[in-house]
């Protein structure tokens, strides 16, 4: 019996590690490998380099652009998302039931629709002649505030940034919502008894008891912030332009890799990336953790 | 239960590094698998006896393969010179792919020593054919462009080809690719839009600035560009300088010469058109729009001057309203140089190769031969509007707007057509010229500054030892 059962685990789980080891871990590591070459993704051989790309890192002024554009949408995109999830979230719990079903499926759209095709229709709306934004605001008589979104440096970061800000924020309304639906009624009733207003209902009992949801939130879309590649490549000038105010690690990583054929040296860049990210989760779960504990 | 278990936050230290001792006794069992093939030569098939009929020892039932990027042109073409190949040789078995993604599918096939016979390595994501060289994966074209041309008797492939067009493909002296399309840069206008107007196209850059003027007061913007990729406005910069300094110039900036980046010449264009923006002269928010968009406004004579190379006119098909006629001119020069005028920079593109371990390779460059040919190269450029790099061929055909004016401007330039070779040899000081000159033309970048920060970035280059250098 004992014996049929392990077999029947091993069945189940040989495959699955199968495909991990050769899908997931066999490429993480032979990047990790490949970032210590000098590879050029077309040689059928590469050679050994030492820490040579990591300390090119160091000196690489337009990779030093890009980590600093990653750690502005870092610091920038995650809590503006957050902030306005979180608010059209608790909007939603105080309106009527069919009327918050209605905006929640209307906020969840932008999720619906490719990363791409979000960049792509976001560029015509930006686009500084004939684009909505610019018409809009010529329209209401503010045309004095139209400019060339994308190609002014210190606009063009932002206008990504707002982007990135509107795919995503759909979904976090959707999750925090079913995180503040989770939140026993009577709780929000005693606080009304005892007279608390609007704003601290928000900070004194929605958002302490949500905190988990923020936090796994954070983590999302901190990785979501260090990559931004997609919508960086198809909407700004250059791309990662106007010269390197848009460039994101992952830009830099695929030129090098596949304009340069410099496989090697992307492949640090890509460790490095690695390693920020998990960084970064790794301090996002543990303060995590503690939290709950507290409420506990 | 445990309640000190619960109290530990996750992931421990302990968990971590246990998980980054497991990583790293794995990653060398895990790693070894992208470069492992050996450089050993690959099983190349002998060729036959060399012949007058078969000049390159074609092996006639030796199966062959090509892949081609399937963009703009289609691949109809290509499909066409296999039916030759199948014609002369019946025995073969040709293989044909057309893609768009022809380096996504070949980067692989290179790194296992498998590639195809015939690549046409073309199209965005193309592989770097300086890094393709470097990595010894072609295959040199020497004996077939020594080989006597299909239908012009007497004379060699070599001499069927445009000027430039065996340069293109040669690195440290080796021709390793051979372009079949050949491309012009120039400024473009559209000929009954300045015929309505009283127009004429300018030759001098003065003229050009007196025009620009004349047009803005006419309510129309002089010039616009293709902003989203700077590199579009780079092209009659650099053809400018060209023209003032000569080949010199172009040699030193190729040849990442100290200095280079100084030269009056380059310095001077860079006025020139620091200039062009700073008069208002460039349609406002050209610098946001992509090529599709600063096209379509030109087309809609929004805009007088539009600069591109020789394939706007099919891109714009089905854009440019009928009658619009479409012209292409040569770049205006800043004044007596040692160019003439009508000098124009031209390169050839849609780069065809053979690769080193091609299994067919004498049947890889035979089927280059009959791509080559004169007919071959007509049908082309009859089907597409496109000029291609072999001579003559657009001889006698009636040619649209566009096309006819490339034509002439070859003509007019005779054997006074250049090519600055740093884009292909070093993309990352092109991306530095591109960013400086989209800097210089949104007037955040002073013409001095433009050629320092470049000279800069080019110095940088000289002394990094990891790349590749080339001469010429």
């Amino acid at each position: 019996m004992r014996h049929g059962r392990w077999r029947f685990l091993l069945g189940a789980l040989v495959p699955a590690l199968v495909l991990h080891v050769v899908f997931v871990l066999s490429p993480y590591a032979q990047a990790f490998y490949l970032s210590l070459t000098d590879w050029t993704g077309v040689a059928g051989q590469a050679s050994f380099v030492g820490a040579d790309n990591y300390v090119r890192l160091g000196g690489d002024t337009l990779f030093l652009d890009a980590v600093r554009n990653n750690l502005v949408l870092l610091a920038v995109f995650p809590l503006v998302t957050i902030a306005i999830g979180l608010f059209l979230a608790s909007m939603l719990r105080q309106s009527s039931s069919r009327l918050g079903a209605g905006y929640r499926i209307v906020y969840f759209f932008p999720q619906l629709l490719s990363l791409v095709v979000v960049a792509v229709l976001w560029s015509f709306v930006y686009n500084p002649n004939t684009g909505l934004l610019n018409s809009g605001l010529r329209a209401v008589g503010l045309g004095g505030l139209a400019r060339s979104w994308l190609a002014e440096p210190s606009f063009a970061l932002l206008s990504v940034a707002a982007v990135l800000v509107w795919s995503s924020v759909g979904f976090y309304v959707v999750l925090f919502s079913a995180a503040i639906e989770g939140i026993p009624a009577e709780l929000f009733e005693a606080a009304k008894l005892d007279g608390a207003g609007r704003w601290a209902m928000f900070f004194r009992v929605t958002l302490p008891l949500v905190r988990e949801s923020v936090q796994v939130a954070f983590v999302y879309l901190g990785i979501a912030a260090l990559d931004a590649f997609a919508v960086v490549q198809i909407m700004t000038v250059g791309p990662g332009g106007p010269d390197g105010a848009t460039e994101v690690i992952g830009l830099s990583l695929y030129r090098t890799a596949f304009s340069y054929g410099k496989f090697g040296y992307a492949s640090a860049m890509g460790v490095a990336l690695f390693f920020a990210t998990l960084t970064l989760a790794v301090l996002a779960l543990r303060s995590g953790r503690r939290e709950r504990l507290e409420l506990a | 239960m445990n309640p000190e278990s619960q109290l530990r936050p996750y992931p421990t230290r302990r968990t971590l590094l246990r998980t980054a001792v497991t990583a790293a006794v794995a990653v060398p069992a895990l790693a070894g698998c992208v470069t492992s093939s050996s450089d050993s030569p690959s099983a190349v098939s002998e060729g036959a006896e060399k012949t007058a009929d078969n000049p390159l020892g074609v092996k006639a039932d030796a199966p062959l393969e090509v892949v081609v990027f399937k963009g703009g042109y289609g691949d109809d073409y290509a499909v066409q010179a296999e039916k030759a190949y199948t014609g002369k040789y019946p025995q073969a078995k040709v293989d044909h792919k057309g893609l768009q993604k022809v380096g996504e599918a070949m980067q692989p096939r290179f790194v296992a020593g498998t590639p195809p016979d015939v690549v046409d390595n073309t199209g965005a994501g193309r592989l770097d054919i300086a890094t393709l060289v470097g990595a010894s994966q072609v295959n040199d074209l020497a004996d077939l462009l020594d080989a006597p041309s299909l239908d012009q008797p007497g004379k060699k492939v070599r001499d069927t080809l445009l000027p430039g067009v065996v340069e293109d493909g040669t690195f440290a002296g080796r021709t390793v690719a051979l372009n079949f399309t050949y491309t012009v840069w120039g400024v473009w206008y559209s000929k009954s839009f300045f015929a309505s107007r009283g127009w004429t196209f300018p030759t001098s850059w003065a003229e050009m600035l007196t025009l620009s003027a004349e047009i803005r007061k006419a309510g129309v913007a002089p010039w616009t560009y293709q902003g989203k990729y700077p590199e579009y406005i780079n092209d009659p910069l650099l053809s400018m300088a060209a023209k003032a300094g000569g080949t010199d110039l172009i040699k030193a900036v190729d040849n990442l010469q100290p200095g280079a980046w100084k030269q009056e010449g380059l310095v001077q264009a860079a006025t020139a058109f620091a200039e062009l923006a700073g008069r208002g002269f460039l349609m406002s928010g050209s610098e946001a729009l992509s090529h599709t968009e600063a096209q379509a406004a030109w087309c809609q004579r929004k805009a007088a001057f539009i600069p591109c190379g020789s394939w706007l006119e099919s891109e714009q098909k089905g854009v440019a309203p009928a009658g619009f006629d479409m012209v292409m001119g040569a770049v205006p020069a800043l004044g007596p140089g040692k160019l003439p005028v009508s000098a124009v920079q031209a390169a050839s593109s849609e780069s065809f190769l053979v690769p080193a371990k091609a299994k067919n390779a004498a049947g890889g460059k035979e089927y280059l031969r009959l791509l080559f040919s004169k007919g071959s190269a007509t049908a082309f450029a009859k089907a597409n509007s496109t000029l291609p790099s072999v001579a003559g061929a657009t001889d006698g055909l009636t040619l649209s707007s566009g096309l006819g004016s490339v034509r002439d401007a070859v003509t007019a330039a005779g054997t006074d057509t250049f090519t600055y070779r740093f884009r292909t040899w070093y993309a990352p000081l092109a991306k530095a010229v591109d960013d400086a000159t989209g800097e210089l033309v949104n007037k955040r970048l002073s013409p001095a500054d433009w050629s320092t920060r470049i000279q800069k970035a080019a110095d940088a280059l000289a002394k990094d030892s990891t790349i590749t250098k080339y001469e010429r």
